[in-house]
């Protein structure tokens, strides 16, 4: 059997929900961040940069750089490495700021 | 927006009304959770405000209880030292002496302005403001983002702020797929994910064996764990080695992980760049000359989807600066703080435990914060410090030099900006080419981070020069300035506004008398 974190640990989650990303269904396991559960479905990116429109996703995963930023259920700039995956939520590429309407 | 952190359930106490605890501890890392638990037991009034949703810090950090791992020492060194003091903290915590924030941003610390008094009246006892900001929790769409504003009043505080992850860039070190070593344990430990199938460790550092041991315990191909360092450069340091046999049965323990899952170790190597498009496909990695320059003809390349980098660790001081903490240098360049042989800061009443004093590890940190705890009650109640004291600095003094060992093995060689072209973005948040950082300390001028950045933007973004101020600094020539982040994380501008009083006072309070002299 091929050894995976969650078997290394004896993991027994209980049933996945589902998130989606950018209308994409995917799994999310109790206890998951959203960087955690993109990762998982082999998600690397959910940003795209202000400057080259460059995409990026978790870095440091603990919160500091900033780089996983996403648009969580509307609302821009949350850290998905640190925001727990909730059932239902939409999660969507956050371009630049993401704050495109407000753009003059 | 609603600014009462009542309505948004948080615990009383924390308006800032209330009367002040004994000791504010900030961070639930290794250091603050035993300095927590030890001044608890000690009978002190304690509040542990830390950052993370559970204690533990960087080093124990572990999945969310939803996923129920029966096992998570399999991730862990050490994990009964942990238990034994999560058991501890949860004892305090039901008796009432201590109460433990999580999820809490501690973005500054502030004296309090002692309130008008006679002459005639006694000074009255220093008092600190520790302002956070608090997460709410699941769901919270309200506009400020989902956080109240916290105030702790505290007689004392120790800061166990822990430390982040040096990185130094190279050519497409910003593609996806490219993470922290840091960032993949991290993400790995709570998330229970790996970034890829076949990833690259790269860097220098003992972490980078941690990390790689990991990930192949884990069910993920390591194909190489490249060191920019020799690890038989700790052989000229023998006396920091026979001192601490703890630290080579750990190194022997990751060692024999790696060779059973026949993970390769490149010394005096490195990824000096990386390539994809979407995300990363390959790394080039080139043999290094003692400056960490990459040897011509030597570049070779290794085909992965993920690479986990990182150049050691170097302490998280904002907090402390803006208190006016005295640093110095460690063996590697970086500023630490200059801690007494209590763990006192030069700013009375103001304590630190752990990698804040200089990056030592999980053991030392616990060992600090133990002795700090006794060190405050000392200048609370006057009570004396215990014989443990003696054998906490003891163990202190010995890690510390093992800690200056590292640093000084892995200590980043000038050679290391050959890496870069013109164009690799040093500045991950204001995508800053090298380029125009050079031509900021060349033709421009600049000689410190702090100039580069009025010049570029470099280190202006929403990291605060956490990911590229180490090597923007190097890049102007500089040796890394003690962090100086007003605020240590972002807080939404009606906190800001609704603090009480413009500004911080201009001077510190008096120091706590503590009833014997200070013996360093």
């Amino acid at each position: 059997m091929t050894t995976t974190p969650a078997r290394l640990v004896r993991a027994d989650p209980g049933p996945p929900y589902e998130i989606t990303f950018d209308g994409r269904p995917v799994p999310a396991l109790p206890g998951q961040s959203i960087a955690a559960a993109l990762w998982a479905a082999g998600i690397l990116a959910w940003r795209t940069t202000r400057d080259s429109g460059a995409p990026r996703g978790a870095f440091c995963g603990i919160g500091a750089c900033h780089d996983c930023l996403a648009t969580v259920n509307g609302r821009p700039n949350r850290r998905a490495c640190l925001v727990p995956a909730r059932p239902g939520d939409v999660i969507t590429t956050q371009k630049g700021t993401g704050h495109d309407d407000l753009a003059v | 927006m609603t600014t009462s952190p009542s309505e948004h359930g948080a615990p009383p106490g924390s308006t800032g009304d209330d009367p002040p605890c004994d000791l504010a501890v900030v961070g639930a890392g290794p250091a603050g959770l035993a300095a927590a638990v030890t001044a608890a037991g000690l009978g002190l009034n304690v509040m542990l405000l830390d950052a993370g949703e559970r204690p533990g810090g960087q080093y124990y950090r572990h999945p969310a209880p939803g996923l129920r791992a029966a096992r998570p020492q399999a991730l862990h060194h050490h994990w009964h030292v942990f238990a034994r003091l999560e058991r501890r903290l949860r004892a305090h915590t039901t008796t009432g002496r201590l109460r433990h924030l999580p999820g809490h941003h501690v973005w500054t610390v502030l004296p309090e302005q002692p309130a008008e008094t006679r002459q005639s009246a006694p000074a009255p006892a220093p008092v600190w403001r520790l302002h956070a900001v608090a997460d709410e929790g699941p769901g919270a769409g309200s506009e400020d983002g989902g956080e109240s504003p916290v105030t702790v009043r505290a007689h004392t505080v120790l800061l166990a702020t822990g430390a982040y992850e040096r990185q130094l860039p190279f050519p497409g070190w910003t593609l996806p797929g490219v993470v922290g070593a840091g960032g993949a344990q991290a993400m790995l430990k709570s998330g229970l994910v790996l970034p890829g199938r076949r990833t690259v460790v790269a860097g220098s550092g003992p972490l980078l064996l941690a990390v790689a041991a990991a990930l192949a315990a884990a069910g993920g191909t390591v194909p190489a764990v490249v060191e920019a360092a020799d690890y038989p450069s700790y052989a000229h340091r023998p006396a920091a080695l026979l001192r601490n046999p703890g630290k080579l049965a750990e190194g022997a323990a990751h060692g024999a992980t790696l060779l059973r899952h026949g993970v390769r170790l490149l010394t005096r190597h490195a990824v000096t760049a990386a390539h994809g498009t979407a995300r990363v496909q390959a790394v080039t990695v080139e043999r290094l000359d003692r400056d960490w320059r990459p040897l011509p003809g030597s570049a070779r390349r290794i085909p992965c989807d993920a690479l986990a980098t990182g150049h050691g660790l170097v302490p998280q001081l904002e907090l402390a600066t803006a208190l006016g903490c005295a640093t110095l240098r460690t063996a590697d360049g970086t500023p630490a703080l200059d801690l007494d042989g209590e763990q006192r800061t030069s700013v009375p009443g103001v304590w630190s435990a752990g990698e804040t004093g200089g990056i030592g590890g999980a053991e030392l940190a616990l060992a600090e914060g133990e002795l700090a705890a006794y060190s405050v009650a000392r200048a609370l109640r006057g009570t004396r410090l215990p014989p443990r004291a003696a054998v906490l600095r003891g163990r202190r003094d010995r890690l510390r030099a093992f800690g200056e060992a590292m640093a000084t093995v892995h200590r980043p060689g000038v050679g290391w900006t050959a890496w870069l072209d013109d164009a690799t973005h040093v500045c991950r948040c204001e995508e800053v080419p090298a380029g125009a950082i050079r031509e900021a300390a060349g033709e421009l001028g600049a000689r410190d981070a702090r100039t580069v950045k009025l010049l570029t933007r470099a280190g202006m973004g929403w990291c605060q020069g956490r990911m590229c101020g180490p090597a923007v600094a190097c890049l102007a020539g500089a040796e890394p300035a003690p962090d100086r982040r007003p605020l240590s994380c972002p807080v939404p501008l009606g906190h800001l506004a609704a603090l009480p009083g413009a500004g911080p006072p201009a001077q510190a309070p008096p120091p706590p008398q503590p009833p014997a002299p200070a013996d360093r």
